[in-house]
This record gives structure tokens, C-alpha cells and sequence, in this order.
């Protein structure tokens, strides 16, 4: 890095949206390296505060910016190249430390890239880092993690939500304008919610999951986080798509999804599911989603304010059946033996094992591998995991029902603002019940988004739009025009509003 | 003992073969599925090293071979399958679960017919269903005589099919007569080398006793580590007489898990009831169900050889053969289709029943000689030799133009050369000797040379008469007609 470092200019590009900060690079305003720089000066700066990262990328992002610069010069160009990702450390990079946040992987670097990080460096993106989550994305606060704790920009008290908080962090406090997440029962659009800052949880199927370190293999999808609708939608049209290395990505052609924003939300039908609205929800949080789904309303969309979703009820039990179940399997292969931790000190190969494993991993991993081991066992299978997968087609025609005459459901993202660290840490069915709203939607497959949508208690609130599967293009579009209506989204954090310069 | 076993109880023994599929590729991955004789941990990839976040991708190739496979064995194809989690925590299992199929496997039911001693036995299927193969782990001792296990992953994603049995088998024999009847019809299909000392082929039985005439099935032994068809025989053959010897001594038989010592020839438990694995099966998630079209059933249909058992009956009927011969000539798929053709090359104008067994016997009888020889079933395509060969060395038999011994004598020299038969007789000056005037030349030499024969033959001793044509033919070495010259020499003689 330059002795001088990146001047204000830089940072006061890197305070815009990915989209703007392309067209400046296009422009030749500065290079991608300067941009690079200065996200790399910003995150490390913030880092102490924030925690957001659990490894940075510095000198690989460095030369990724100086391949971008050729790029931008040589004229081929696409609109992410030269742009700062934060990337979720549940997602393999080639020779870079992927840890999942936990112990038990500890040193591990892949041999290959996930497919959408592929994509990503294959489109000319710059990762600065890889960003902190709960371990094995098990959790809704990212205070499960092996090594660092994130704190929500808006208060540094409190949590950013999660799994994917430090990818939420880590935008809303303006390091990058994009980052990855993955969302298995919500932790792209609850830590975008509690972060104040748009998340995408795209279609089961839509994003493949080939290197993405598995958690729930048939609950989760990767996706974007970004300060607004158009760039939500850049980062996502570079990862979607069939992926012949995972057998379940759709053959669905993927849109151009800022094409269908001219379309806006006039005469959109939109839904309100009333079972979204639980009990013990905050009343700010419901206040700012009824106002938001005024705005619709106000603006030419046909609000239906009488939506069933009666098996939605259903979805927290299902979800904690058919998760740790798949985990239980999932996990089975960290046993010390082929990489990441191993523990050496015991008399047989057994006992390693078993010390490798309950010491590697945290307690929370290892509540859900023992409830997903105890719900496939012998004689109790029928009445956990099948009856399970039953009331989850239920709850999958719940949705489709809904969504038939329908364009899209608007709902709470979460049930309260973000709440103080260590606070729902010794109950996890509190913690469990942060996720109420946006498990059924992973229990259903649909995509899911969750948009800032107001204040209550001066933390921020998501509204959350489901649509139908493979429509995005819809969220976006709707998210679109709410971004026009309304800018709840351009609101930054005051903690960190001071920090122009990056420090 | 043995009587006792006869008289009292009845053998049941149901028998489940792994058969690993000689596809390109392994199950799951792109790897390369052949890993015999090739150095350890070379055929690997992330996904058959089971890393964090790899995704497993079904090989076509191995689902068509198992349904081909089924197909063959009269199993029906359900138009829904699907894979499913076997989990069970072991160092040579990279995923710490196997990917396999538990409730909706590929094939279902089906059977093999048997035969032990002339007596036929219809052995039903279970089923039939697709899996993984895991890692190879080798036991070794260092210097100091402490153990430790080396891990080999090449193996580890090698398409592997389970074929279950009924426990539909009587008998050792029995045992015998399925795996055989099994390996040939894999080997027809070309879907596994079903070579049990390579490990392509494998086998477990669950063996108990009843008495007889009793329809309840009595507790059940699993027996593990056979590598020879002879080892399962014997392995059965052991436990049916512990188990009787349990039974008559008024003992309980207990379910469990025994392995076979083939230095012993005994079975020791390995593992009871109690200790076993709870698999906690599950559907895999990461992989779409499998759905098999009637069309792609038809296709497949379409694609099955004929088999053993079909080929063997139209050999009889229509080339004429007994069916010990028919037998032996459809034992492999190569040795059939080589048959075939020399058949087709010595009957040019259509099948002629009497050239089609005489090409029958040059391959059972000479033929077969010869390639034992070499030291163990040679295939035939693996010498010099070829059908062509075969069947121009009839053509000239029948023609006429060589006599029996003389092809005999072409034939090893085919054998070791590649030459063409009609070449060397040509080469060679091998040609039966049809001068009139030679014969006869050398039949009056021999006359005047052998008067005690020849007084003998006067006296009436008819057996002289053969020792004086062996003599002519001598020195034409074997290229003269035998009763032409027996003609030629009764002309002289008897005009004295």
C-alpha cells in the first residue's frame, strides 16, 4: 500500500454502490487498484471495532485489482471487475484459508474455488477478505464463531445477526459494497435486516452450491448482500445459473434482472401474510412493515392484507429436524484424519476421533449434530424426519397457493431489531426464534429478500418479499421501486458515518 | 455330523455381491474409475477425497449398467429412484457416509436359474442397487512391530452394485453355482471384469439352519471375508456344521457377524447384533432423484446381449450340438462370439450342421489344448490364432484337400506363427497325396517289404491289413486318404 494511503476521494467513492463505483473505473476516475486499497485500508481500519473478517486478502486482492486495471483498460470490462467483495468464510477459496468459523478447520486451505467464487474472479472481482459467521453457519448473531466477534454498525453493543454477520457488517459499514452470504433458515436477510442493508436469498437451486462447506444441504443457497437493489442484482446475475458440478441447480434460464426494472410495481398483487406477524414481535418492527407495505400500496401495487400461510407454524420444528439432520451427515467427514484439526494425544484411533471432534467443535454444532443424529435414528425416523419432510410439502403448497394469485408476500424479516451480544447466548430457542419469519421460506425453496424499510429504537428494520420460484426478477423489481419511494437504504450507520477516510 | 445336517436341519444362505462397474469414470466425480495396478492416491479428487463442500454428480453410465445388469436377471426397473446417506464413521469412508440406496433401489426382484449336478434351482433376487465404493485401507507394521494403516482413496467412488439374494440357497454347491452363473452373466454384459481376486467381485453370505420342513427362518450369520468362490463354499460348509453342532448340542444359534479364516477354514464372530451399526439412512440431498423412463428401459432392452442360457439352446439347435458342447462353447461371451464366426467363414452358403460341429470340436478339443498350454485360460484373441484360422482349417478338411492328421499338425503351426492354414500346407507341400499311381507305388514297396504281414493277410488276419496301410501311410506322412489306400492295398493282395 502506498505510504500516503488512498486520499478522500477514493473513500468517497468506495461510499457508493458497486454499480457507481464500475461506471467511475469505466470512466477512469481512479484504478481498481486505488479501490482496492482503500476497501483494504477501510476493513482492516474498522476491523477492531467491527470484526467482520476472519482473513484478509490483501495481496491476492492487490494483484486481483491490478488484472481488473488491465481489464478496464484493455476494454473488457464487466461490471463487477474491479469491485470490492467480502466473501463469506463458509465458501472454499482456492489456497486461501477457509475455516467455516470453526476450530475443527483450523489452517484449511482448498484446492478449488466454489463455483461462485469462480464466477466472481472470473468476472474481474476483487476479494478483500473472508468474512465472520457463526460456525458452520449455525446461529443467528454470529456470536458462535471460533474467532471473532462481529458487531452491528449501527451499535456496537449488539449483534449483527447472522450467519452471515460479518458479510452484512462489513457493507453496512461501507468496506465493500458487496459481499457474500449463505441463507440455510435466514442468514443472508436477518443479518441484511439487523445491518440495515438489502440480502437475496435466491431460489433453491438457483446458485450452486459446489464448494460452499455444507451445513443443510437442501435448506441452503448462497447469496448477495449490497446497499441496493441494482447492485443486489449485479451480484447475483454473475453467480446464477446451472452448475454442472451441483446436481441441484436448475436448468432455469437466468434473466437480466435490471431489465425488469423499468417495469415497477404498478399493479403488482402483493399479500400480506398475517402468520408472519408473531407474537412477541417488536411493535417499532411491526409499525415500520406496515408502513412499508403502505408505500406499496400507495404507489399502484394491489395489497391483499388476508393471506393464509396456516402451516407456517410448522416451519421452526420442521427446520429443526431436517437441518441438524443433514448436518449430523454433513459433519461426519471432520474427523481429524484428512485435514483441518486433529487431535493426537489419545490411545487409539477411535478415541483421536472422538477428541478431534469435541474439541474442534463449538457447542452449538454439537447441539445440532446430536439432535440431527437422534431424529435419523433407528425407530425414530418416522417420526421426525419423515413426518418432517410430510408437513414440508405442506408448508411448500402453503406457498405456492399463496403465490398463485399473487406476485409477491410481504412480511417482516425478523421479529425485533438487533438485539444486545450475549443476549439470546444462553437460550437457544430464543435465539432459534429470531428466524421465525425467513425458515419457512428455505423450508419452501422460494426465493427471499430482505429490504431496510425504517428504524425502530434507532436500529434498523427489514421487510421481507418472497416470491415465487425463479422469480427474483420480481424481488429485485420490487425492491427497485421501494428504493425509489422510499431511502431507508441510503441511511449509514453513525457509529462509523464519521469514518470517511477509513479510520 | 454331515448326515445330521442331511437328515435334520436345512440350509438357508442368501448371498449379497458387491460387483464393482467397469465405467470410465467413478460414481461420483470425474476420476478415473480403474485403479488396478495403479499407484496409491493418484485417482483423486476433491470430491472422492470427500473435502468440505464437494458435491457428488451420478455417472449415467453406471445407473444404465445396474439397470442393464437388471434387465438381464428378469428384476423390474421402478420409473422412481433415488440415493440415499449411509452413515457409519470409518477411516476409508472419505465422507464419513456412504452414498447409497436404501428404500427405492434401481432394480427389484428378478432371479437367477441354477444347476448342481443336472438339477435346475430358480434362485430368487431382493434387489439390486447402486452405490459408492470406499477407500482402500492397508494394515502394516513398522520397525518396531507397531501397526499403523495406510489409506488409499483411488478405490474410494468406484461404482459399486449390490446384487442381493433371496435366501432362496440350499446348498454349498448351490452357492457355488449362483456366483458362477452370476460372474458369467456379468461378464456377458461387459459391466465388471467380476474377478473376485481383484476385489471386483465380492461376497457375503447369511447363512442359518432350520428344520426341516420348518418355514420359519432361524437366526441369521452374516460371514464376511471370502475372496474365493471356493472360500464361500467352504466358509458355509463351516458355519452349517457350528450351527448344527450349536443346535444339536441344545444351544441357541446367535445373529451376528462372523468372518471366514481361510487358513482354518472356520468362521470366528466379529461382531454381535448388539454392536451393529445403526446406518441412520437418509435421502441424499444433494442429488435429484433418479427417474428411469419406460423409453430408457426400452433402450436398454434393446442393448442386452444374448445370454448364457439362450445362446447355449439356439448353439444346440443350430449348429447341432450336444449340450455339454453348447455349454462349453457359450461359457464366455469372446468364446461364443469367436465360435460363431468360424462357423460363419466355414459355411458361407448358410449353417451346415456337420461343418458347424466339426468347428465345434477343433475348439473343444485342440484348440482348447493348445490354449491351456499357455499356461491357464488363454483367450483366443489373446494368440495368434483367430477364427479365420479355424475355419479354413475345416474348409480344407472337408475339401479334401489335408487329411485330419495333417490339419492337427497345421493347427500348432497356426498356433504359434499366425500363419494362414491353407499357406503353410501350401508352404509346406502338405497336401493329401491324390496321384493314383503314387499310392499305389509305395503300397506295392510296402507289400515287397513286409512278407510275414502279408502272409498273415492271406491267412486271413484282417488286423494285418491296417498295419500294412499304417505303413503307406508313414511314408506319405499321413498325407494319403486311409481308405484309399486300404483299397489300393486289398486290390494287390487279394489279386495275390
Amino acid at each position: 500500500m502506498s505510504s500516503s494511503g488512498p486520499s478522500a476521494d477514493v473513500f468517497a467513492v468506495l461510499d457508493l454502490p458497486a454499480h457507481e463505483q464500475a461506471a467511475r473505473l469505466r470512466a477512469g476516475d481512479l484504478t481498481a487498484r486505488q479501490l482496492a486499497e482503500a476497501a483494504l485500508a477501510r476493513v482492516h481500519a474498522q476491523d477492531a471495532s467491527l470484526g467482520a473478517y476472519i482473513t484478509f486478502m490483501d495481496e491476492e486482492a492487490l494483484a486481483q485489482a491490478d488484472e481488473a486495471d488491465a481489464r478496464l483498460r484493455s476494454g473488457n470490462a464487466g461490471p463487477l471487475t474491479g469491485i470490492p467483495i467480502g466473501v463469506k468464510d463458509l465458501l472454499s477459496t482456492k489456497g486461501t484459508l477457509t475455516t467455516a468459523a470453526s476450530r475443527m478447520l483450523e489452517g484449511f486451505r482448498p484446492i478449488i474455488d466454489c463455483t461462485v467464487v469462480a464466477r466472481l474472479r472470473e468476472a474481474g472481482a476483487v476479494f478483500v477478505g473472508k468474512t465472520n459467521l457463526d460456525e458452520f453457519a449455525m446461529g443467528s448473531s454470529t456470536e458462535h464463531s471460533a474467532f471473532a466477534q462481529t458487531h452491528n454498525p449501527w451499535d456496537l453493543a449488539r449483534v449483527p445477526g447472522g450467519s452471515s454477520g460479518g458479510s452484512a457488517a462489513t457493507v453496512a459499514a461501507g468496506g465493500v459494497p458487496l459481499s457474500l452470504g449463505t441463507d440455510t433458515g435466514g442468514s443472508i436477510r436477518q443479518p441484511a435486516a439487523l445491518c440495515g442493508i438489502l440480502g437475496l436469498k435466491p431460489t433453491y437451486g438457483r446458485v450452486s452450491r459446489f464448494g460452499v462447506i455444507a451445513f443443510a444441504s437442501s435448506l441452503e443457497q448462497v447469496g448477495p448482500f449490497g446497499r441496493d437493489a441494482e447492485d443486489v442484482a449485479l451480484l447475483l446475475q454473475a453467480i446464477a445459473g446451472l452448475d454442472p458440478n451441483d446436481a441441484t441447480t436448475a436448468p432455469v434460464p437466468v434473466p437480466d434482472y435490471r431489465e425488469e426494472f423499468a417495469r415497477g410495481i404498478e399493479g403488482l398483487r402483493v399479500g400480506v401474510p398475517r402468520d408472519f406477524f408473531v407474537e412477541g414481535m417488536e411493535d417499532g418492527v411491526r409499525q415500520a412493515v406496515e408502513d412499508a407495505i403502505a408505500v406499496f400500496e400507495r404507489n399502484g401495487a394491489v395489497v391483499d392484507r388476508d393471506v393464509a400461510l396456516p402451516t407456517v407454524s410448522a416451519a421452526l420444528p420442521v427446520y429443526y429436524i431436517i437441518a441438524p439432520s443433514e448436518a449430523s451427515a454433513n459433519l461426519a467427514r471432520y474427523d481429524g484424519v484428512k485435514y483441518g484439526f486433529s487431535y493426537h494425544d489419545a490411545a487409539s484411533m477411535w478415541e483421536e476421533m472422538e477428541q478431534t471432534r469435541g474439541r474442534g467443535f463449538g457447542d452449538e454444532v454439537k447441539r445440532r449434530i446430536m439432535i440431527g443424529t437422534y431424529a435419523l435414528s433407528a425407530g425414530y425416523y418416522d417420526a421426525y424426519y419423515l413426518k418432517a419432510q410430510k408437513v414440508r410439502t405442506l408448508i411448500r403448497r402453503d406457498f405456492d397457493a399463496a403465490l398463485s394469485n399473487h406476485d409477491l408476500l410481504l412480511t417482516p424479516t425478523a421479529p425485533t431489531v438487533a438485539f444486545r451480544l450475549g443476549a439470546k447466548t444462553d437460550d437457544p430457542l430464543a435465539m432459534y426464534l429470531n428466524d421465525l419469519c425467513t425458515l419457512p421460506v428455505n423450508i419452501a425453496g422460494n426465493p427471499g429478500m430482505s429490504v431496510p424499510c425504517g428504524f425502530s429504537e434507532g436500529l434498523p428494520v427489514g421487510l421481507q418479499l418472497i416470491g415465487r420460484p425463479f422469480e427474483e426478477a420480481t424481488l429485485l423489481r420490487a425492491a427497485h421501486a421501494y428504493g425509489t419511494f422510499t431511502d431507508w437504504h441510503l441511511r449509514r450507520p453513525p457509529a462509523l458515518a464519521s469514518d470517511g477516510a477509513g479510520a | 455330523m454331515t448326515t445330521a445336517v442331511a437328515t435334520e436341519y436345512e440350509v438357508v444362505v442368501g448371498l449379497e455381491v458387491h460387483v464393482q462397474l467397469k465405467t470410465q469414470s467413478k460414481m461420483f466425480c470425474g476420476c478415473a474409475a480403474d485403479y488396478f495396478d495403479v499407484e496409491p492416491n493418484t485417482r483423486v479428487c476433491p470430491v472422492c477425497l470427500g473435502m468440505p463442500g464437494m458435491l457428488p454428480v451420478i455417472n449415467r453410465a453406471a445407473v444404465e449398467y445396474t439397470v442393464l445388469t437388471g434387465l438381464a436377471l428378469g428384476c423390474a426397473i421402478p420409473q422412481h429412484s433415488k440415493f440415499d446417506r449411509k452413515n457409519y464413521p470409518y477411516p476409508d469412508l472419505m465422507k464419513g457416509y456412504q452414498i447409497s440406496q436404501y428404500d427405492q433401489p434401481l432394480c427389484v426382484g428378478g432371479g437367477l436359474e441354477i444347476e448342481v449336478d443336472g438339477v435346475p434351482h430358480y434362485v430368487r433376487l431382493e434387489r439390486i442397487h447402486l452405490e459408492e465404493d470406499t477407500a482402500r485401507l492397508l494394515h502394516r507394521e513398522d520397525a518396531h512391530g507397531e501397526g499403523y494403516s495406510l489409506l488409499d482413496v483411488n478405490r474410494s467412488g468406484v461404482p459399486l452394485m449390490e446384487i442381493v439374494s433371496r435366501p432362496d440357497i440350499r446348498s454349498a454347491a448351490q452357492a457355488g453355482a449362483f456366483l458362477r452363473k452370476l460372474r458369467q452373466t456379468l461378464r456377458y454384459l461387459e459391466v465388471s471384469d467380476a474377478d473376485m481376486e481383484k476385489g471386483s467381485f465380492r461376497c457375503d453370505a447369511n447363512v442359518s439352519i432350520r428344520p426341516r420342513g420348518s418355514e420359519t427362518l432361524g437366526a441369521k450369520v452374516e460371514v464376511k471375508n471370502m475372496n474365493s468362490f471356493r472360500a464361500v463354499m467352504r466358509a458355509i460348509e463351516s458355519e452349517v456344521e457350528r450351527q448344527t453342532e450349536v443346535l444339536t448340542s441344545g444351544g441357541v444359534v446367535v445373529q451376528e457377524t462372523r468372518g471366514y479364516i481361510d487358513a482354518t477354514g472356520t468362521t470366528v464372530s466379529q461382531r454381535s447384533k448388539e454392536e451393529a451399526h445403526d446406518y441412520r439412512y437418509f435421502p441424499e440431498p444433494d442429488l435429484p432423484p433418479l427417474d428411469i423412463t419406460p423409453a430408457e428401459v426400452e433402450e436398454l432392452q434393446r442393448r442386452l446381449p444374448e445370454l448364457p442360457d439362450a445362446r447355449k439352446q439356439r448353439f444346440e439347435a443350430e449348429f447341432g450340438l450336444t449340450p455339454s458342447e453348447a455349454a462349453l462353447l457359450t461359457e464366455t461371451r469372446a468364446e461364443a462370439d469367436s465360435y460363431e464366426e468360424a462357423v460363419a467363414l466355414a459355411c458361407p452358403h448358410g449353417v451346415d450342421k456337420g461343418r458347424a460341429r466339426a468347428v465345434a470340436h477343433w475348439f473343444i478339443g485342440d484348440v482348447a489344448r493348445l490354449r491351456h498350454q499357455e499356461g491357464g485360460e488363454v483367450e483366443l484373441s489373446a494368440t495368434p490364432l483367430t477364427s479365420a484360422h479355424i475355419a479354413e482349417l475345416v474348409t480344407l478338411v472337408e475339401g479334401g484337400t489335408i487329411t485330419l492328421t495333417t490339419a492337427k499338425e497345421v493347427l500348432e503351426i497356426a498356433f504359434e506363427s499366425g500363419s494362414r492354414p491353407s499357406a503353410i500346407v501350401e508352404e509346406r507341400g502338405l497336401a493329401q497325396v491324390r496321384d493314383e499311381g503314387e499310392i499305389d507305388r509305395i503300397a506295392r514297396e510296402v507289400i515287397e517289404a513286409n512278407p510275414k504281414p502279408v502272409a498273415d493277410y492271406a491267412a486271413g488276419k484282417a488286423a494285418a491289413l491296417q498295419f500294412l496301410v499304417g505303413q503307406v501311410m508313414r511314408q506319405t506322412r499321413g498325407r494319403a486318404d486311409a481308405n484309399s489306400v486300404a483299397d489300393v492295398l486289398r486290390r494287390h493282395l487279394d489279386a495275390g
